[in-house]
């Protein structure tokens, strides 16, 4: 009813490729940004902040860069914990080696670092693909993880072999170490992932996207009508990577503030962040969006509902956690292999025929 | 089962309810996951403690004791979760029981100023309360641990343990490399040869570990694991046949869960501790009537008299002792995270004491001050029996090389100040 093209006249073909041609649809995005810049900064204390939204935020620019990779490239990524550990890793000796630079240029230079490394391990991928390619690069997981603990350069020494993020501000305003506000650093974050999400936009339905996916869906087939597989892939490796970076150098520095590589950047980041996108959807902005928002949230929502309210035991809750994100993968990859933001598209082709299907 | 979830929803809508001037101590457990099975034990004794003095004593100084307990899978995100969905509940005290949570909430505990206690583990050099105003790590620490199981060695030798081989296995995280400072510099003043043989989270796979210790037969190993990685280091070590009163654990590779998957050959595994073990303590007597009997056990309720669930009572024993410290200092019942620090740093620990709570011999006498949050360090050895099923205690409790400590810690301490811009200081 209110949801439909019906009546918008669009005269320039800029209108037309809009990301959101619905008006309504349009609305309701600026209205989120609305709320995410200039109402929850207002509302927001220390456990909204670190509990939800700073993680639903720096794991959603880690799903956007393994999206790129795996969604619209089609090149298996297991790696993402190791980059996220380049992007943490190169964020600390930045920030300790030039302490009054301002911390945008380190986290996005840190996203620059790992861009570097990720086309390194990303070259394999030009001779071996599918599950050759994850093994490679699962290679590069335990590879990082193994150098960033072995060499102590990297940790400047410190006899625990953690990284700790010193304090460091942006325009004069903290944006790590403990006495940061809780508005800054959710700001601050909501930044890097509204401007990463909209690059990421722009890149995939641009001419880049269109290769990656040409490359996703036929490889052979890309290369004869003549996508370089060369600059294709490694484009998608190394921008992958500058998003997977960002989220690893936010995450350190803004977010735990203190990190053992081990621990934080395991392989089991790497399936985190790899559910993320199958929950959320392959080969979708929103998709890693909704993924990570379900994935972040769901262990609070069932500790809340599970220990605070029904009174059951820690342990119980937490092995019930694994069991339905076990059973929502198995269900999504039967049932709905694009994930939620197949979901979203459905609901959203029913709203433009609702109330009149026929 | 049933009935037991039943008396848990109650005590949580109980606890949930607006009850006046609860004092706070949260749990931050893990109860899953690699860790587990160190885990449970600890979170068993600390929660029974405070279930016993609610039922006996009605709470410490006549106000009531609410223990919310955090699952944090030994993970530090989800301890940071933990910490910041307990810490607006008036939390007075954090016992995080990892190394890397500790870590994480040093700075962020210290600002909001709520006093951290990491009882034999966290950072060492938190022992200079006069840089972490906030977090204390009495009565053992880490590097208390290293030298004390070398003076044990020292006193098996004879004082001399020159070109003797050490091998230090550990774990590859903040935790296990602490030793290896002090463990280097004992290393020059006593001449051994030390090997450092990391193993990595979670530490179920340590093949190729143990076929070094197989080939480069040192003459004792030293062990920093936690968790699963206990039980698979013994069993490899009874794999290879290595001798096992060679075979030295820190107090947290001490435990029964440890020893008894390998059965009757890890008899002779010895390990550090700083506390009692066993359960030949009048304290259990109470705990029996008024918390097994009553059904409140904490778990399953088959922890009791372990070695870590004993290390999780004495650490709520120090929290209560320290809440009533606190209470008397400011003259209320209803203390807060600020009084509570000063009762941690006027803590007084004497036998009169222990054996009044029915809990005698059980530690060493020690008493806190702004100085010294380090406790004074004292370190025995106990031997695992494994006819008998129990640990005995071998060497009774002896000091460690303070002098060396002392210094690395100042050193390590200054640095963390001079880093975060800390002005050292008492006041």
């Amino acid at each position: 009813m209110f949801y439909r093209e019906a009546g918008e006249f669009r005269t320039t073909y800029k209108e037309d490729s809009q990301t959101f041609p619905i008006r309504f649809d349009r609305w309701r995005y600026y209205f989120v940004l609305f709320v995410a810049i200039c109402v929850i900064p207002f509302m927001v204390n220390d456990y909204w902040v670190n509990s939800i939204f700073l993680p639903f935020l720096i794991y959603a620019i880690a799903a956007i860069g393994l999206n790129i990779l795996v969604g619209y490239c089609g090149q298996v990524s297991l790696g993402t914990g190791g980059f996220m550990a380049v992007g943490a890793y190169a964020c600390y000796k930045l920030m300790t080696a030039f302490p009054d630079v301002s911390m945008f240029i380190h986290v996005i230079l840190a996203g620059v670092i790992t861009a570097g490394v990720g086309m390194l391990f990303g070259l394999p991928s030009l001779r071996i693909k599918g599950f050759y390619l994850a093994v490679a690069t699962l290679a590069a997981q335990f590879f990082l993880v193994w150098l960033f603990n072995r060499v102590p350069w990297f940790y400047n020494y410190s006899a625990s072999g953690q990284i700790n993020a010193p304090e460091r501000d942006t325009f004069g305003i903290l944006i790590t170490g403990p006495n940061t506000e809780a508005w800054a650093t959710y700001l601050f974050c909501l930044i890097f992932t509204v401007v990463s999400a909209i690059i990421a936009r722009n890149l995939t339905r641009g001419s880049v996207g269109r290769k990656w996916m040409a490359i996703r869906d036929m490889d052979i087939a890309a290369e004869i009508i003549g996508v370089n597989p060369l600059t294709a892939k490694l484009s998608a490796f190394a921008i992958s990577s500058f998003f997977v970076g960002i989220s690893g150098a936010l995450f350190f520095s803004v977010y735990l503030g203190a990190v053992e590589v081990g621990e934080a950047f395991g392989i089991n980041k790497s399936f985190l962040v790899l559910f993320m996108i199958i929950i959320g959807g392959l080969g979708s902005i929103f998709g890693s969006f909704a993924g990570a928002a379900f994935l972040v949230l769901l262990p609070v929502a069932l500790k809340v509902v599970g220990v605070d309210w029904l009174g059951w035991p820690t342990d119980i809750v937490a092995h019930l956690q694994l069991v339905i994100v076990g059973a929502l993968i198995i269900v999504f990859l039967i049932a709905e292999p694009h994930g939620i933001a197949q979901l979203w598209r459905v609901t959203k082709e029913k709203l433009r025929l609702w109330p009149f299907p026929h | 089962m049933k009935m037991k979830f039943a008396t848990m929803a109650v005590a949580a809508v109980m606890a949930a309810g607006p009850v006046m001037a609860d004092l706070v101590f949260p749990s931050l457990s893990y109860r899953t996951g690699p860790y587990a099975a160190s885990g449970i034990p600890f979170a068993d004794g600390y929660a029974d403690y405070f279930t016993l003095l609610n039922e006996r004593d009605g709470g410490i100084g006549g106000a009531k004791i609410r223990v919310p307990e955090c699952e944090t899978g030994y993970n530090t995100e989800k301890g940071v979760e933990c910490y910041e969905s307990t810490k607006g509940e008036g939390a007075l005290v954090y016992q995080p029981l990892s190394t890397g949570i500790t870590y994480q909430l040093i700075p962020k505990a210290t600002a909001d100023g709520i006093p951290i206690h990491s009882m034999g583990y966290g950072r060492t050099s938190a022992a200079n309360g006069k840089v972490f105003r906030d977090v204390f790590n009495y009565p053992a620490n880490y590097w208390d641990g290293a030298s004390g199981a070398i003076n044990y060695l020292l006193d098996e030798n004879g004082g001399d343990i020159k070109g003797k081989k050490i091998a230090l296995v550990y774990h590859n995280s903040a935790y296990g490399k602490e030793p290896i400072r002090t463990l280097e510099e004992l290393q020059k003043t006593h001449g051994f040869e030390l090997t450092l043989l990391p193993v990595d989270h979670p530490g179920q796979e340590q093949k190729s570990q143990w076929l070094q210790i197989r080939r480069e037969k040192p003459d004792y190993v030293i062990m920093w694991g936690w968790g699963v990685m206990n039980q698979v280091a013994i069993q490899e070590a009874v794999n290879i046949r290595y001798p096992m009163e060679n075979f030295i654990g820190v107090w947290w590779s001490g435990s029964e869960a440890d020893v008894i998957p390998a059965g009757a050959a890890a008899n002779g595994y010895k390990a550090l501790t700083f506390h009692g073990v066993g359960k030949d303590y009048p304290i259990y007597d109470d705990i029996q009537k008024y918390v097994v009997d009553t059904g409140k056990a904490a778990g399953a309720g088959d922890q009791i008299g372990t070695v870590q669930y004993n290390r999780g009572m004495y650490a709520a024993m120090l929290a209560a002792e320290a809440a009533k410290t606190a209470q008397e200092i400011h003259g209320t019942p209803d203390i807060d995270a600020k009084m509570m620090r000063d009762g941690m740093e006027a803590l007084e620990i004497t036998e009169a004491k222990m054996a009044a709570l029915g809990l005698p011999n059980f530690g060493p006498e020690f008493k806190v001050s702004c100085e010294e949050h380090g406790g004074p360090g004292l370190v025995g050895v106990t031997q695992w029996d494994a006819a008998a099923g129990k640990w005995n205690v071998i060497s009774d409790y002896k000091p460690t090389d303070r002098e060396l400590i002392g210094r690395l810690v100042a050193e390590d301490s200054a640095a963390y100040a001079a880093e975060n811009n800390i002005e050292p200081g008492c006041n």
